[in-house]
């Protein structure tokens, strides 16, 4: 360690000392990027990965010779097993698309009419919607499960759907953005006599549009990631969606599956959702700035 | 409550016509709102407020689904605090879990989101790289963790360790009860990292620029002072909505833990609460039981909520 010269002035010392701090600060978050990058860098590669790549001894992350095979071998091969994996992709992305295109439209409707028309008990469903925020959905599985074997649901795709279209997550949300809907513009509307549920859908709704698009990106991603709902609801394998048919393909929980179709089934489970977070961002940041809760 | 709040453009409405009755005005008033909140009510009764209550009374009965339940009182309580060994577990392992990943989330999303709205470029990438994991499905990445953290010399991590010389033989990390528990803390971690990052992101953006200046000519001399004097004190609302999430998904850590360390996992080192709520509910079908665990974590949640809302209370 060198001593500094004592000529140099305080000024310059405090500079010295905020950029070494700076230095630490930048090497405190690469290094987390790091962390956070990693371990997808290699989900992606080992999607990429010959079989030769995939058993080599010393291991490899980054993939030297990507090829497509893994994919081919994953949709087609497996076609000739009980179930193909493409089942498992639409099972998917149908129980997903169609919660999230309800859950936009029960949602946005509920805070619409919560905020532009307050009925009566308006302020207590919202204590009641702000107080679900606070436990977890395992709480309420017991029920739900009595509730969807009960109507003889268990089984089907509305098992998956029907119990998490109303979430207090996607309604606080949207209910927040709609504050800042302007009265004047729904108001003109019912002077030139359109019904409330026009001025809703053609006026509400647009200008809703960047509230919305960030409820279905979240409903997107719980509903796609979801392995707890169909492992209780789910029976046939043929009905299974992507998480807990990956699990089933890699061998069960805590087995370490080393083939390149578990890596490419890997790959498409999670890409989607990345896919839909980075296409919406914008306005995902845009209601997520409305989010605070007041207490 | 109705003629005040739809004052203004509505009010031609909201009075009572000549000759109407109070309850056809009342009637009049509220039907369109409630009209738009029929159909979340219906759903948002039906699968989350009413099962609440619907626990609550479950949890005092023997119920199992198939016999007629009979009122047990407290039993299921007094068996699951004093005589449940393995429930212990799962509330030892749960808070340990809630422990670390809460609060080190909560904190470096809060970080990562303060220094990513001080970086003039590259946000959007930085966002990125720190949130995907959030939004990754937890059965799906631990198939990639299993092989980072495979028992033989292949398992990246043990290559890793082999190779710099601090280990000489691979260690089983998924399968001796003394790794299991860190093993799964890292993941979540990585997992859940993100819980509030966007609310603090989207919080930060918002802030007038204007308040930093007012700031600066009042003496606030660095960024970190800025922080704790202008920053924190605005977020409030943010803060909030950040820890309760936080909150709530650290201690219901489960799907990461059970495919990674396997059903039961060696030695239950790898069992959380809800692992114990799912093997009595689904796969024992003890659904009183079951639901006696379901109020333990409702009541942790709840209640860590709650004091939340007190710390981060926002004067008005």
């Amino acid at each position: 360690m060198f001593r500094k010269p004592k000529i140099q002035t305080q000024g310059v010392r405090i500079r010295k000392k905020v950029k070494i701090s700076k230095i630490l600060l930048y090497i405190l978050v690469a290094a987390l990027l790091v962390f956070t990058v990693l371990p997808m860098i290699c989900m992606v590669c080992r999607a990429f990965m010959p079989m030769t790549e995939l058993f080599i001894y010393p291991p490899r992350i980054f993939v030297r010779h990507p090829t497509l095979q893994n994919f081919v071998d994953l949709l087609s091969s497996l076609s000739s097993s009980t179930v193909p994996f493409t089942r498992y992709i639409f099972n998917s992305l149908w129980v997903t698309i169609v919660t999230v295109f309800l859950s936009v439209v029960v949602c946005s409707m509920g805070a619409y009419g919560m905020v532009k028309h307050k009925p009566v008990g308006a302020a207590t469903i919202f204590t009641i919607v702000i107080a679900a925020l606070s436990f977890s959905g395992h709480v309420t599985k017991i029920p739900n499960y009595m509730i969807v074997s009960g109507v003889g649901l268990i089984d089907s795709y509305a098992a998956l759907i029907v119990p998490s279209i109303a979430t207090a997550y996607n309604f606080f949300l949207v209910k927040q953005f709609c504050e800042q809907l302007p009265d004047s513009l729904l108001e003109a509307a019912r002077i030139d006599g359109a019904k409330e549920f026009r001025i809703f859908w053609t006026i509400a709704m647009p200008l809703l549009k960047s509230a919305w698009s960030t409820l279905a990106v979240f409903s997107f991603v719980s509903s796609w990631n979801d392995s707890f709902s169909p492992l209780v609801y789910i029976q046939t394998d043929s009905m299974k969606t992507l998480p807990l048919a990956l699990q089933t393909m890699a061998g069960g929980a805590g087995v370490v599956a080393r083939s390149g179709t578990v890596g490419a089934a890997t790959f498409l489970t999670t890409a989607p959702t990345i896919i839909v977070y980075t296409v919406m961002k914008g306005r995902v940041m845009d209601t997520m700035a409305y989010s605070g809760i007041k207490s | 409550m109705s003629s005040k709040t739809t004052a203004g453009a509505q009010s031609s409405a909201v009075m009572l016509k000549p000759g109407e009755s109070k309850l056809h005005h009342f009637w009049r008033v509220n039907k369109t709102g409630w009209g738009f909140l029929l159909p979340f009510m219906v759903l948002f009764l039906t699968f989350t407020v009413i099962p609440v209550f619907v626990a609550m009374a479950l949890s005092v009965t023997d119920y199992n689904m198939i016999q007629v339940p009979n009122f047990t009182g407290l039993t299921n309580y007094r068996l699951l605090l004093l005589e449940d060994d393995v429930f212990i577990i799962a509330v030892q392992n749960t808070l340990v879990f809630a422990c670390i990943i809460g609060p080190a989330g909560y904190i470096m999303s809060f970080g990562m989101a303060w220094f990513i709205s001080l970086c003039k470029r590259g946000r959007g990438a930085l966002a990125l790289a720190f949130y995907a994991p959030s939004l990754t499905s937890g059965t799906a990445m631990s198939v990639i963790w299993l092989v980072i953290f495979a028992g033989d010399r292949t398992g990246y991590l043990n290559h890793l360790l082999i190779k710099v010389g601090l280990i000489s033989d691979p260690i089983l990390w998924t399968k001796d009860a003394t790794y299991i528990l860190p093993v799964i803390v890292i993941i979540s971690a990585w997992m859940s990292m993100g819980t509030g990052f966007l609310v603090f992101l989207a919080g930060l953006s918002n802030i007038d620029p204007e308040l930093y200046e007012a700031g600066r000519v009042d003496g606030i001399k660095n960024p970190l002072q800025q922080l704790f004097y202008i920053t924190l004190p605005l977020m409030k609302p943010q803060l909030l909505f950040g820890s309760i999430n936080t909150i709530v998904s650290s201690l219901a850590v489960f799907d990461v833990a059970t495919a990674v360390a396997g059903f039961p996992s060696p030695n239950y080192s790898a069992h959380t609460i809800v692992a114990h709520l799912y093997d009595y509910a689904f796969t024992r079908f003890q659904m009183g039981y079951a639901s006696a665990i379901a109020m333990f974590l409702f009541a942790i949640t709840f209640g860590l909520s709650r004091i939340c809302m007190r710390v981060f209370r926002s004067e008005t």
